[in-house]
């Protein structure tokens, strides 16, 4: 990886008069712009856009796509973000020009095969989870927990319930507390138990009528199954509160449980985890959110309907929070994620799910004489080992981190869960072959030799990446956001 | 077994070297009356075949984007994609990486992201951009509740003339958190006079397009000084391409930019994914939302890319973040920066230029026919808003039974009283010869 160390922006290879695509003539007589936007109203100067021919875009991008680790590269163990394979034929049907060429404001009848789709899919995601319905609008899992509080909200002022608070476990998602203040609720942190788990009795102690929700994640980001969730679950419905399932860690229970049934009342689906589609460097996803008979009334429009073999647009939903996105969601995301679902079937998912948890498992073993485990016992689909033990050879989990990067892998995610110190947060998900399981774990091994044996070579790690650790402190101070033609360097 | 690395023989040996002896044994923690007893209720597996069998039926049964021309906006414009586009975009490197947490392997994003900004940042007027946010109607949102938090005020002054789905995005954003709404102004550009009534020591913001949704160009500069005088902040969400013969709203005095990056290199694909752009000036830099990128340099001294100002975000301030967003939508951001590449600032203004051209051909060709009027007045770029004689949902049918094209956008659902109204844009993809035949039709439709 150490070459190619060209670091030259797509401006560092403008040249003025170069380009890369045309435009036909004009066909229709033209009038002078001036004549048709007033003066004032005028750019002065155009914008500050590169010049540069096509084949030197290809290769600028080539050149910098090299730059980035990747799924079909090697493996991606980052905990909590199911970094699974993303099937190359979901690609191909997502951009079928009959699907991703619609308008979403064109005449419904011409978009019945779109809209079939879709409406297949919400049920059928809906039968996954145990929920009555889903809504597909939401552009993102955080855009989802947004959602599902929001719903939560509009039922409590339509029930004439006074509440306040969400309860939220320390070991949640920043994600959670954020949406929770987002939709004008107070959080109270609920402290996990000394094995990770919930702690029922703390919890019984924290609700009151004021509690609005109880936001769990489940299996919960230590990669144990919330064993007394059903019990969660009455206590937080015995003052009318609702239970929000975070649905981050959904790829450990495809076919084994569904949260419907543990009784979540709203949960969400991070379709570019469990259900493989591209996470595409940060986006786009999708944040579907399933709802319980009565949060239906509430949610955001337009639903997508059938009548009598025509699907429609609903827009006449009187107890509707109103709209989220702009139309219907992320349709080409949730395209792919419908060829994932109708790829595997009933029976595959469930295959998926137990994989990722034996191949955690699988891991889990191989590693833990080195990195030992937080909460000991068998995972779901992801584990927790702690690095406090290299602390004193001068080792941070961090260090390890970006030894990994040398050793041509991703890293773990690094210091979350908050609630372990110097922790890892390892996933390998299904993907992973027996050899592949292996090789990972021989990179855990080696780090851990080297820690113990020369530590140097970690804590000065990555040695052998396109770039070495990076000043973010000097980043955020200075700021230099954009480029500006004066601060244009000719790279490394 | 699809997408899984190994069958059941090897499943039984990697139990074996986990010391269980059924998978059984590892979840134990799951009680026996959460256990599913049997299958979910969805279809059995299907193969590539038969995959491609179903969506491709599927397309079939919608119109054909590639053979009817379409004169559908409202936000999401149908301009021509360089074929280099989808191939970057289709780089594993590219669309199989996750977020940039990793910046050492990560610096292909880091970078594309980086010129994302850039690009934002130029086309605005202003200092920083983000990443990207979902989409335009989130982004002015999301603008909306950082005018308050940097404000300290709670009103925001909503122009008539923004688009309405974005409107009612606004509210289900800021209503729970405690924001007031307040329209001002009709359907006509905005005066400073309109905002006269409402505008106060507690409005925090006020959000106008641009062109708005009806296509007609707004006055910026005035507004923004109406603004100003009282303290508060002008967001403005702004089309893109227009802004390559627009002036940049920063420049007029926007304190926030956003604006829907779709039409630069993306497909419609029925509203999303999109891209939202979100810029502001360097005074409301630590209350952005989303990521950010910023360009540093590694312990060898040589040139890199990071995430930066990460405090801002959910991850490290939960609760306090300045909002829950960690998500850009990265790949349709990419598409928009290879487009603008490929365009260059010439690309660009010919492109506009097009679009605006074609756009008064058209108009002038459509208005000319007995009953029909373009409401409201005032310059325009690519798209403006026709009244009609019969109901827009009638006429919309007529003309694509008559002639296979998608005269625009019904505003029955969107306009109080908009039921005899039709929004018509116009892209550069459109030919003499198309909108001949759509005038004609249009005029066959009411006659």
């Amino acid at each position: 990886m150490r070459n190619p160390r060209d670091f030259r922006l797509i401006y560092d290879r403008s040249v003025p008069g170069h380009r890369g695509y045309r435009l036909p003539a004009c066909d229709v007589p033209e009038e002078p712009i001036e004549a048709l936007i007033p003066g004032p109203m005028a750019r002065a100067r155009p914008p500050r856009l590169p010049e540069v021919a096509e084949p030197e875009i290809v290769r600028h991008y080539i050149r910098l796509s090299v730059l980035n680790h990747h799924v079909d590269k090697a493996a991606y163990p980052l905990g909590s973000c199911t970094m699974k394979y993303n099937p190359k034929v979901n690609e191909d049907l997502a951009r079928i020009p009959g699907l991703a060429g619609l308008h979403p404001m064109a005449p419904v009848d011409l978009c019945q095969g779109l809209l079939s789709l879709l409406h297949r899919f919400t049920v059928e995601l809906a039968e996954i989870v145990g929920m009555d319905t889903v809504s597909l609008h939401p552009a993102a899992g955080a855009q989802g927990e947004m959602l599902g509080i929001r719903l939560a909200r509009a039922y409590h002022d339509a029930r004439g319930n006074k509440k306040r608070t969400v309860i939220i476990p320390d070991s949640a998602h920043g994600t959670n507390p954020a949406t929770a203040r987002m939709v004008g609720y107070e959080t109270l942190e609920l402290k996990s138990r000394a094995d990770g788990r919930l702690d029922i009795d703390a919890l019984r102690e924290m609700v009151t009528d004021e509690t609005a929700a109880l936001m769990v994640t489940n299996p919960n980001t230590l990669g144990h199954f919330e064993t007394e969730i059903e019990e969660a679950a009455r206590i937080v419905h015995a003052v009318d509160g609702l239970l929000y399932m975070d649905g981050a860690n959904l790829n450990a229970m495809l076919g084994l449980a569904r949260p419907g049934d543990m009784g979540a009342d709203l949960v969400h689906i991070n379709l570019h985890k469990t259900f493989s589609t591209p996470h595409g460097g940060g986006g786009p996803g999708a944040g579907p959110v399933g709802v319980k008979q009565r949060l239906v009334p509430f949610l955001p429009v337009p639903t997508i309907v059938e009548r009598a073999g025509r699907y429609d647009l609903d827009y006449d939903r009187p107890q509707s929070i109103g709209r989220l996105h702009p139309h219907v969601g992320q349709v080409g995301i949730i395209l792919r994620a419908m060829a994932y679902m109708r790829s595997l079937g009933s029976e595959g998912l469930a295959r998926v799910s137990r994989a990722a948890i034996v191949n955690a498992n699988y891991l889990m073993k191989l590693i833990d004489d080195d990195y030992p485990v937080a909460f000991p016992g068998p995972c779901m689909h992801e584990f927790v080992v702690s690095c406090s033990w290299m602390k004193k050879h001068g080792v941070k989990n961090i260090d390890v981190a970006k030894r990994m990067l040398d050793l041509g892998v991703h890293a773990p995610t690094v210091s979350f869960p908050l609630i372990v110190p110097d922790c890892l947060m390892i996933e390998p998900t299904e993907s992973e072959s027996r050899a592949s399981l292996d090789s990972l774990a021989e990179v855990f091994r080696q780090i851990a030799r080297e820690a113990r044996e020369t530590p140097q070579v970690v804590i000065d790690a990555p040695h052998d990446t396109p770039v070495r650790r990076l000043d973010e402190g000097g980043a955020a101070r200075k700021l230099a956001v954009r480029w500006i033609p004066d601060s244009a360097s000719e790279g490394a | 077994m699809p997408y899984t690395g190994y069958g059941s023989q090897e499943e039984k040996e990697l139990l074996r070297s986990i010391g269980v002896e059924r998978f059984e044994d590892l979840v134990t923690a799951l009680p026996e009356s959460l256990r599913l007893k049997g299958p979910v209720d969805v279809p059995p597996g299907q193969t590539e075949l038969e995959l491609r069998r179903l969506f491709n039926e599927a397309a079939l049964a919608n119109y054909d984007p590639n053979l009817t021309p379409s004169f559908l906006g409202g936000g999401l414009y149908d301009h021509d994609i360089p074929a280099v586009v989808q191939h970057m975009q289709l780089r594993s490197e590219f669309y199989t990486a996750y977020t940039p947490y990793q910046p050492e392997v990560a610096q292909g994003t880091l970078m594309t992201i980086f010129e994302f900004q850039s690009m934002v940042c130029d086309l605005t007027g202003l200092d920083v951009a983000n990443a990207s946010m979902y989409d335009a109607g989130s982004a002015a949102a999301e603008a909306a509740l950082l005018a308050a938090a940097a404000t300290g005020r709670d009103r925001i002054l909503v122009a008539g003339t923004l688009h309405p789905h974005h409107r009612e995005i606004l509210k289900t954003y800021g209503l729970p958190p405690g924001l007031r709404f307040v329209d001002v102004g009709g359907e006509e550009p905005l005066r400073p006079a309109d905002l006269a009534p409402h505008i106060d020591g507690e409005t925090a913001a006020l959000v106008l397009q641009q062109p708005n949704f009806f296509g007609s160009i707004e006055s910026i500069g005035p507004l923004a000084e109406a603004v100003h005088a009282k303290g508060a902040l002008l967001i403005v969400e702004a089309d893109p391409v227009a802004l390559a013969l627009l002036a940049p709203p920063g420049e007029l005095g926007a304190d926030i930019v956003v604006g829907e990056g779709q039409s630069l290199g993306s497909p419609p694909s029925y509203g999303g994914p999109a891209c939202g752009l979100f810029a502001c000036t360097r005074a409301l830099i630590r209350r952005l939302p989303g990521r950010l990128v910023a360009e540093t340099v590694d312990r060898d001294g040589r040139r890199g890319f990071v995430l930066t100002l990460q405090t801002r975000e959910q991850h490290i301030r939960r609760e306090k973040a300045t909002s829950n967003i960690c998500t850009n939508n990265n790949l349709v951001a990419l598409a928009f920066t290879i487009t603008l590449a490929m365009l260059g600032p010439a690309g660009l203004k010919e492109m506009a230029s097009l679009s605006l051209q074609k756009a008064h051909y058209l108009e002038r060709a459509l208005a000319a026919i007995p009953g029909v009027k373009r409401s409201p007045g005032g310059p325009f770029f690519r798209e403006f808003a026709l009244t009609l004689p019969r109901p827009a949902g009638e006429v919309i049918d007529a003309i694509h039974r008559d002639a296979r094209i998608l005269a625009g956008i019904d505003l029955g659902r969107l306009v109080p009283g908009g039921s005899n109204r039709l929004l018509v844009a116009v892209t550069e993809k459109r030919t003499r010869q198309e909108m001949d035949l759509f005038a004609s039709a249009l005029e066959r439709s009411l006659a």
